[in-house]
């Protein structure tokens, strides 16, 4: 039942005491401002750390060979001991849960360890599986991963990151079937790579030389030794669950105590990013308890001023109801005053928030380096979940001064001289 | 068009108060009655429960032949905005409102639309002869013509009745017998009045004085 006479009467009598109503509206504005602006911060932390290792595979987790602790089987403790291409079999076929495995093996980085031409340049360099790419996702801007008739065949090819490229490849030209000199042997240059993500393993990707692991156990003269594991989960199965059977498979079949616990090491992704999850979960309730704290007493601010002004116009009120007006239309007089005000000023809070986070990443962190925050922002229902809070605070501030006003009787109102 | 049995009255604060102790009266459509007595004497909240403002405890109350008793709050105030007009000793205009709104107030809470209202608002006022103190704030207006717009507001829903509580009581006696006048002139349009007064000059104009003494009717006086 909107009518243009009440919204007259609403508009007249907020604009009739305007420092008052501006007062009060700030309270609601700048609860809601705030709201917003700490919500955009958040999630601008949100996403500056989970940037970073977009693309990298949750589900996964890393191992690698210590020292044992325990002996056993007639080996003394401290032996050192190692990974074998045989144990990714094993693994394969024992652990069910296990969706990709890939090994990693190091290669020396010496100053100016790859060249092309005259260029030179310190890179990192790793020996991978062509399963590796589940893992990292890398983003192939040229040529192709390593596949597995590389690995089979130890054919000498290699990836190489977008950041050598551009420093070796000054002229721009085509790199694929090049051959590039890593650590004093030529490869064919098969692909060109960046990781999505930040994150890296001995280096960025972008910075990093991939050969098949098995050229780089050969030409290292390391056997089958291997020096890491990469591993990922199926869809639905726990990684700590999966890398702790890993663990145990390992130990089994390289006479390694089931007792000892530093013997094989772990590291689990999964519980890095659940970690993070968490704390910004934590970030988040935080936000929603302080900003609408801030909301509830811009709230409180509303109802007392109604309240307020209720007990001012118990006259006007009283002359209202000996002419007639219902009870409904008394509280909803009240309820829509209360509501206009902070709607109104709760939006403008709501409006002003979104543009200063725009604003802000426009003109700021656009701009800035080494920011930890990106894209500081809102979601749709978030700004939908914070309007009909407001809408419903207003109709509660406004409707306990309306109870007030309906026991207000006509003729005492009207007897108040 | 009133008709009271034994209507009684006590307010519970603090001590009981028995105000109003069995009130007898009947009121004829078209006629114009005032109630005398001293304050305290019950006659404003004889005049709250005939505008059906306060509720009474015992008796019976017909307007129009309509038993007026617990109604709701909601009830209440659709017969008080079409049966009965009220015009008050300080006016009660509403001070943000202009003449021609004011007036228009009744019929607001009718709910008819702001042109019509606002149209026969105007002729009210012409008859009050306010036609161009319409777009005036009450601040604006003397005493007198403030207490012919609330004439104006009170007859602007054509009720059964029209209650006046010392419609004189803050005008000079000039003013006061202006005021009179435009009531008899109401009152001979075959309007029902009752007028609440402590003025005797005020009272002798009426059809019939009405005395109230410690909540019941000492005597009723008709006029030649």
């Amino acid at each position: 039942m909107f009518d243009l006479d009440r919204f007259e009467e609403i508009w007249l009598t907020i604009s009739r005491n305007k420092v008052r109503s501006f007062l009060t509206g700030f309270g609601v504005f700048w609860g809601l401002f705030m709201l917003i602006i700490m919500m955009g911060a958040g999630a601008g932390l949100q996403h500056g750390m989970f940037e970073g290792v977009e693309g990298f595979a949750t589900n996964s987790c890393f191992l690698g060979a210590g020292q044992t602790s325990v002996p056993y089987k007639g080996f003394q403790k401290g032996r050192q001991w190692n990974i074998h291409n045989s144990d990714l079999d094993i693994l394969m076929h024992s652990i069910p849960e296990l969706a990709y495995v890939s090994p990693i093996l190091w290669g020396d980085r010496t100053p100016n360890n790859v060249a092309y031409e005259d260029n030179a340049g310190s890179y990192t360099v790793r020996g991978l599986h062509s399963n590796y790419k589940y893992i990292e996702n890398p983003f192939l801007s040229q040529g192709r991963f390593i596949n597995e008739v590389d690995i089979l065949h130890r054919r000498k090819v290699c990836v190489i990151g977008t950041k050598v490229y551009e420093e070796l490849f000054t002229k721009k030209t085509n790199p694929i079937g090049k051959y590039i000199r890593v650590n004093g042997i030529y490869y064919q240059v098969v692909g060109v790579a960046s990781g999505v993500s930040d994150m890296n393993l001995g280096g960025r990707t972008s910075e990093a030389i991939a050969i098949p692991f098995t050229v780089m156990q050969q030409i290292t003269n390391q056997g089958s030794v291997i020096h890491m594991l990469a591993a990922i989960a199926k869809d639905h199965y726990s990684v700590k669950e999966m890398s702790e059977k890993m663990k145990t498979v390992l130990k089994v079949h390289n006479n390694i105590s089931p007792d000892d616990n530093q013997a094989v090491w772990a590291f689990n992704m999964e519980e890095v990013f659940k970690m993070y999850q968490y704390l910004f979960l934590g970030i988040s309730i935080l936000v929603w308890i302080v900003g609408s704290g801030t909301l509830i007493a811009g709230i409180i601010g509303v109802s007392n001023i109604m309240m307020v002004t209720v007990k001012e116009r118990t006259k006007e009120i009283g002359i209202r109801r000996a002419l007639g007006a219902k009870p409904m239309v008394i509280i909803s007089q009240i309820v829509s005053e209360s509501l206009t005000l902070t709607a109104l000023a709760g939006l403008l809070g709501l409006c002003l928030g979104v543009l200063t986070l725009y604003l802000a990443d426009v003109y700021w962190l656009q701009q800035a380096e080494n920011v930890f925050l990106s894209d500081p922002s809102v979601s749709f229902v978030t700004a939908v979940a914070s309007t009909i809070l407001l809408m419903l605070s207003g109709l509660i501030a406004g409707a306990i001064p309306a109870m007030r006003a309906l026991q207000i009787k006509a003729i005492d109102a009207i007897r108040e001289e | 068009m009133i008709l009271l049995e034994h209507i009684n009255k006590t307010y519970h604060n603090g001590a009981p108060l028995h105000v109003l102790k069995g009130i007898d009266l009947e009121i004829k459509e078209g006629e114009m009655v005032s109630i005398m007595g001293a304050s305290g004497s019950g006659k404003s909240t004889l005049l709250n429960i005939l505008g059906i403002l306060d509720t009474y405890d015992t008796g019976k109350y017909y307007l129009n032949h309509v038993l007026i008793k617990d109604l709701s709050e909601t009830k209440a105030a659709e017969l008080r905005n079409k049966m009965i007009g009220f015009v008050f000793q300080s006016f009660n205009l509403i001070t943000f409102k202009n003449a021609m709104e004011n007036v228009a107030l009744p019929l607001y809470y009718q709910g008819v639309s702001r042109k019509k209202r606002n149209q026969m608002a105007l002729e009210y006022l012409e008859k009050m002869g306010l036609k161009e103190w319409a777009k005036h704030m009450p601040s604006e207006l003397s005493g007198g013509q403030k207490q012919r717009v609330a004439i104006a507001r009170a007859l602007i829903a054509r009720p059964q009745i029209i209650l006046a509580d010392e419609p004189t009581g803050a005008l000079d006696s000039k003013t006061s017998k202006e005021v009179i006048h435009i009531l008899r002139e109401v009152n001979k349009e075959g309007m029902t009045m009752v007028i609440v007064t402590h003025e005797r000059a005020i009272a002798e104009e009426t059809d019939k004085i009405i005395y109230l003494k410690d909540g019941v009717i000492e005597s009723i006086m008709v006029a030649k």
